[in-house]
């Protein structure tokens, strides 16, 4: 189901003017930043489709660069996001593409700092409601209405097994979960929606399961789920 | 959810003898883990904001940043209140609160998104106007949400609730379908009659198209907040007579996604077509952009 629960239809409080555009592009950054793990120096935003027919007036760039703050929905700095990104050092480049094959309300972001660099694709499918469908390349399909943990590692007979066991033993769940792999025993991308927040030392434990290249965890849930 | 139609939930409230809005509570309640009372508490939070927002729209300056918009609730309240409003006390209050939490959002102030934030007014006018009304308390407003809710679940996951999908018809209508089931139940019409409100709104909503003056949610978006709030409470006045929808709910909703699917993206929300082209529109967008 696109949309799970009855917060997803009745919410999320949220600063104007459009779910799709305002609500929806706030969480898409949100997304990002913490995929990122910290505050990228650079942000390049493409939008296609209805995004980017009308994101200077839905405030669309205002509430991406929101969201790379790590802002709610609901923040009332939202309508200054820009300003506050450009005082923070973020430099912000924002264009538009076409690609009707995507979703009407879809961005890319491109974040990086120093050597690190990040690609997000996401779409705004509707009531602030967003799916991330493409990490760095990997195809990946997660809302964000679960806290979720993105995990970068090389291919190997087992890590499944290790990773899902960590999770086993704090008796934390996982409702949904996807790989992706870019070859045989090459670079691969695990996603995990849990059920609950993650305790930090199941992150930590997850870093050092040999293989691991990168665990990130996302969790825009304060407001929705919890 | 043990529910994905409205046949499904009207089968179940029969069935268990409850409410739509209990059977949300406690599907949600099993879907995530959390108590009823958390739920519900949560949803009281947002009604809160809802109410903030009507009162904000009616004493505050909603202007919006292009000024294109702005105080046009505070004309009809002023309005009303000097004047016997021509659709009557009730329905004018009902449309005034929906234009105000609609023109708060437009100056992006804080609402709730209902389904979506362009369609944002609807329940909260239907909802605070009736509560004043009727001086129901918070809480049965809050079951109220929950209703609205379980019906916006049905429709969204089987149809869509952003105009860039499925054009107006799937964010107005939507809302009125979800505000006639809910204000109805709220006058304690039956889960039946629940699902006819919402089939009656539907159709008339059917078709509507997207098409915002420059990209902005004000034009057309703010007064058809304002037209749905009075559409929703004529559907639960029907519902409530014995009126029923011919064509049930989930086919017209079915019909609304197949209606969005043929529309063109002119229509869905892209301002290239409809209102936004028309020589007003295309001009407000060439002042605000610099572009046509």
């Amino acid at each position: 189901m696109k949309f799970k629960d009855v917060f997803s239809i009745i919410g999320p409080a949220m600063v104007g003017p459009s779910s799709s555009h305002t609500a929806g592009a706030v969480r898409l950054g949100r997304i990002a930043r913490q995929l990122f793990g910290k505050q990228p120096e650079k942000a390049a935003v493409t939008f296609y489709g209805s995004f980017a027919e009308t994101y200077q007036g839905h405030g669309t760039d205002i509430a991406v660069a929101g969201g790379l703050l790590n802002f709610d929905t609901d923040d009332k700095k939202i309508p200054n996001s820009l300003n506050i990104a450009k005082n923070n050092g973020i430099n912000l480049i924002f264009s538009k593409e076409t690609g009707s094959h995507l979703h009407p309300n879809t961005a890319r972001l491109c974040l990086s700092a120093a050597s690190r660099h990040l690609n997000v694709t996401g779409s705004s499918i509707g009531g602030g409601n967003v799916q991330i469908v493409n990490i760095n390349g990997f195809d990946v399909s997660f809302t964000g209405l679960y806290p979720t943990l993105v995990i970068t590692y090389r291919d190997r007979p087992g890590m499944v097994a290790e990773i899902s066991g960590l999770l086993w033993e704090k008796q934390v769940n996982i409702s949904h979960m996807e790989v992706d792999r870019k070859g045989r025993s090459g670079e691969a991308m695990m996603v995990m929606e849990i059920d609950d927040p993650l305790p930090e030392e199941v992150v930590s434990k997850i870093g050092s399961v040999s293989g691991t290249e990168s665990v990130r965890k996302v969790d825009i849930t304060k407001g929705v789920l919890s | 959810m043990r529910f994905q139609t409205i046949e499904e939930l009207v089968t179940l409230g029969e069935q268990e003898n409850k409410s739509i809005a209990d059977l949300m509570i406690e599907e949600q309640s099993s879907e995530t883990g959390r108590t009823p009372t958390e739920e519900f508490s949560q949803m009281k939070d947002l009604y809160g904001v809802m109410k903030n927002a009507v009162r904000k729209g009616l004493t505050e300056d909603t202007t919006s940043k292009n000024g294109l918009t702005g105080k046009d609730a505070q004309r009809v309240r002023h309005y009303t209140a000097s004047h016997d409003p021509i659709a009557g006390e009730h329905a004018a209050k009902a449309m005034t609160y929906a234009l105000a939490v609609s023109e708060v959002n437009a100056s992006m102030g804080k609402i709730v998104a209902t389904p979506t934030a362009g369609s944002c007014g609807v329940i909260p006018g239907v909802f605070v106007s009736a509560q004043e009304r009727h001086q129901w308390p918070d809480e049965k407003m809050v079951q109220g949400l929950f209703c609205a809710g379980a019906l916006g679940y049905v429709i969204a996951n089987n149809s869509f609730v952003s105009g860039a999908e499925g054009g107006c018809q799937a964010e107005i209508g939507s809302a009125v379908g979800m505000a006639a089931g809910a204000i109805a139940e709220l006058n304690d019409a039956s889960p039946r009659e629940v699902s006819h409100a919402v089939g009656m709104s539907l159709k008339n909503m059917l078709g509507l198209i997207c098409d915002p003056v420059a990209g902005l949610v004000e034009v057309p978006c703010i007064v058809r907040n304002g037209f749905g709030a009075v559409t929703a409470l004529t559907a639960a006045d029907m519902a409530r007579a014995g009126m029923k929808s011919v064509i049930p709910a989930d086919e017209v909703i079915t019909t609304m996604f197949d209606i969005g699917n043929a529309m063109s993206s002119d229509y869905k929300e892209t301002a290239r077509g409809g209102l936004a082209q028309t020589p007003t529109g295309k001009a407000m967008m060439d002042n605000i952009f610099g572009r046509g």
